[in-house]
């Protein structure tokens, strides 16, 4: 199996294991999981240089702003036996280390805790710049959601970033054009992002997220003295039909004959 | 009279010493170095500064960044705003996950005269109390103050330090042992005990001599940790002057050093209360003896409130 088929399997895997614990749950935020499942996948098993040590002082680090996605990040932290698999079954209960969203210092391989919106860029900013001060040469990869810029925190964020010139930080926009309350066009319009980010110092790439090929090769680039930004154009609910770009699957929960048909379209079976 | 000097000078003072020791201690601000004292640590360790321009919840974002790669930041704008508009990054980025950032407030109650109301901090030790896993530190002169900051950097996680822009005389020694969440007593006496922190921590103790030349004696009890607060020293403080007891502080009323003491006394019998404080009002302009009269921020107000707990 080549690197991209191998991706685009542990991509779906991600997903079918988010599907169980949002189920076992009973509440979760399957709609943005989805759409940076290719992502996740991409950085987790092929862009990041990260070893069996979640707290490996070398490793890249990751930042997941947009945090009510953390399922998905959850289901990479079981597969690399970061967390015991007996985690699995515990998302969002009491004692839990996959708390409802991502706490760095109850769970191991969680680089950066977040939950409240812009935060986690203004976060990943500032590790970008003390591995920079420390002589590090890793990287910090963030990703946040489209709906997320409309917090300030995340202008004053990319405005530090270019200032301090740092090209070992990539944030990569999850651009599902969805937000709780509807399209972000409608709600509090981004328009044309990627002339803001230029215009705010980042080298931007935009791409389609969910081709694994371009992912990979566009997350292995770097632009000397600029922070990179990704603008991925994505699809909220990806890999479940009647999920895909409606807006109620935010935090919805499959229901009777939708859970058999969601993993059906997945491949999968449930596992949990 | 001993020189007067602001406790947001002798922090960063102190914080420079221990930074030609500590390379991995940083500076980070928010265009007001040169109002919070900074500017020192910028000058001499240009490289371990950071400026985010005016931007406080990146302030402490970025903050929080650093700490977790495994820097000992040390942000700083006045109070008003990296306690007010940095609140919930604090919170979320910072106190929660117990990630390793110091904050410095600074410009805390109304002697930030000139600035106004919209500048002087009244909120920020109600504020910084109410997070878990949060210390919360107020010294009370320039020698403490310098002090402080080894004890800041020697805790791992969050701190908050509340300092002032007002020039006031040393009541503490630079020999004096501070120990973090313990109380130090200034003054021995038997007849009320004078709970203070901050400036005000001053003003005690020319009350508890102005107090002693009409026979009373006042032991004053110095509480330079908000938090973890020192109950039991207070607790012992306190009944060891019959229940009688003024607290002081140059901050609102509601939240800050005085409801901590009266929560830790609330239920003992035969407590005799009495508290200087702003009454919950914004603060305004004014030369800041002017406005120290006209907010009670003064030693024959904290006189005035002694006698009358006296006569209870």
């Amino acid at each position: 199996m080549n690197t991209i088929d191998r991706l685009r399997e542990k991509a779906n895997q991600l997903r079918i294991d988010t599907l169980d614990m949002i189920l076992e749950a009973g509440s979760g935020h399957i709609g943005g999981s989805f759409s940076i499942a290719d992502i996740i996948a991409s950085l987790y098993y092929d862009v990041m240089k990260i070893t069996d040590d979640p707290h490996d002082e070398d490793r890249d680090r990751f930042v997941l702003s947009k945090g009510h996605a953390n399922p998905i990040l959850y289901a990479v932290l079981l597969d690399k036996g970061f967390v015991p698999k007996e985690a699995k079954g515990t998302l969002r209960k009491f004692g839990s280390p996959f708390q409802g969203h991502p706490d760095s210092s109850i769970c191991p391989g969680i680089d950066c805790t977040t939950g409240s919106l812009g935060q986690g860029i203004s976060v990943g900013v500032g590790m970008a710049l003390g591995l920079k001060k420390l002589g590090k040469d890793s990287r910090v990869f963030v990703v946040a959601g489209d709906g997320e810029l409309n917090e300030g925190l995340c202008w004053e964020a990319f405005m530090a970033a270019s200032n301090f010139q740092l090209d070992n930080l990539a944030i990569i926009i999850d651009r599902n054009m969805l937000q709780l309350g509807g399209n972000t066009e409608d709600l509090m319009k981004l328009g044309d992002l990627k002339a803001k980010m230029t215009s705010f110092g980042f080298a931007v790439d935009e791409i389609d997220g969910h081709d694994i090929g371009l992912i990979v090769s566009t997350l292995g680039k770097t632009y000397p003295g600029s922070p990179h930004c990704i603008i991925a154009n994505t699809i909220k609910g990806k890999g479940v039909s009647y999920m895909e770009n409606d807006p109620s699957w935010h935090g919805r929960i499959p229901k009777g004959d939708e859970i058999a048909q969601a993993y059906k379209e997945l491949g999968g079976i449930r596992h949990g | 009279m001993a020189d007067k000097k602001a406790t947001r000078h002798g922090f960063y003072d102190g914080l420079v010493s221990l930074a030609r020791k500590h390379r991995d201690i940083y500076a980070v601000d928010a265009d007001l170095g040169s109002a919070t004292g900074s500017s020192i640590f910028q000058k001499e360790f240009p490289d371990r500064s950071v400026d985010v321009g005016i931007a406080e919840q990146n302030l402490v974002g970025i903050s929080a960044g650093l700490a977790r790669v495994g820097l000992v930041p040390f942000c700083s704008s006045m109070a008003v705003f990296v306690a007010g508009r940095g609140f919930e990054i604090i919170r979320n980025a910072v106190a929660y996950s117990r990630i390793n950032v110091k904050i410095v407030g600074s410009h805390t109650g109304i002697t930030a005269a000139g600035d106004g109301g919209s500048h002087q901090a009244i909120a920020d030790l109600a504020a910084m109390r109410a997070i878990p896993n949060m210390v919360v530190l107020s010294p009370c002169d320039y020698i403490q103050a310098a002090k402080m900051a080894e004890l800041m950097y020697a805790h791992q996680g969050p701190v908050y330090i509340r300092t002032s822009r007002e020039p006031v005389e040393a009541v503490t020694r630079a020999d004096d042992e501070i120990v973090l969440g313990k109380a130090q007593r200034l003054r021995d006496g038997k007849d009320i005990c004078i709970i203070a922190t901050g400036m005000m921590t001053v003003l005690a103790v020319e009350a508890a001599r102005a107090l002693h030349q009409e026979g009373i004696e006042a032991k004053v009890l110095n509480i330079h940790t908000i938090k973890p607060l020192d109950a039991d020293a207070i607790r012992k403080a306190v009944l060891s002057c019959n229940g009688r007891v003024v607290v002081c502080e140059e901050a609102n009323m509601f939240g800050g050093l005085s409801e901590g003491v009266a929560s830790v006394l609330v239920e003992e019998d035969g407590i005799r209360f009495a508290r200087v404080a702003i009454e919950d009002r914004f603060g305004q302009s004014g030369a800041t003896s002017v406005l120290l009269e006209a907010y009670g921020i003064t030693t024959e107000n904290i006189v005035r409130k002694a006698r009358s707990v006296m006569q209870r």
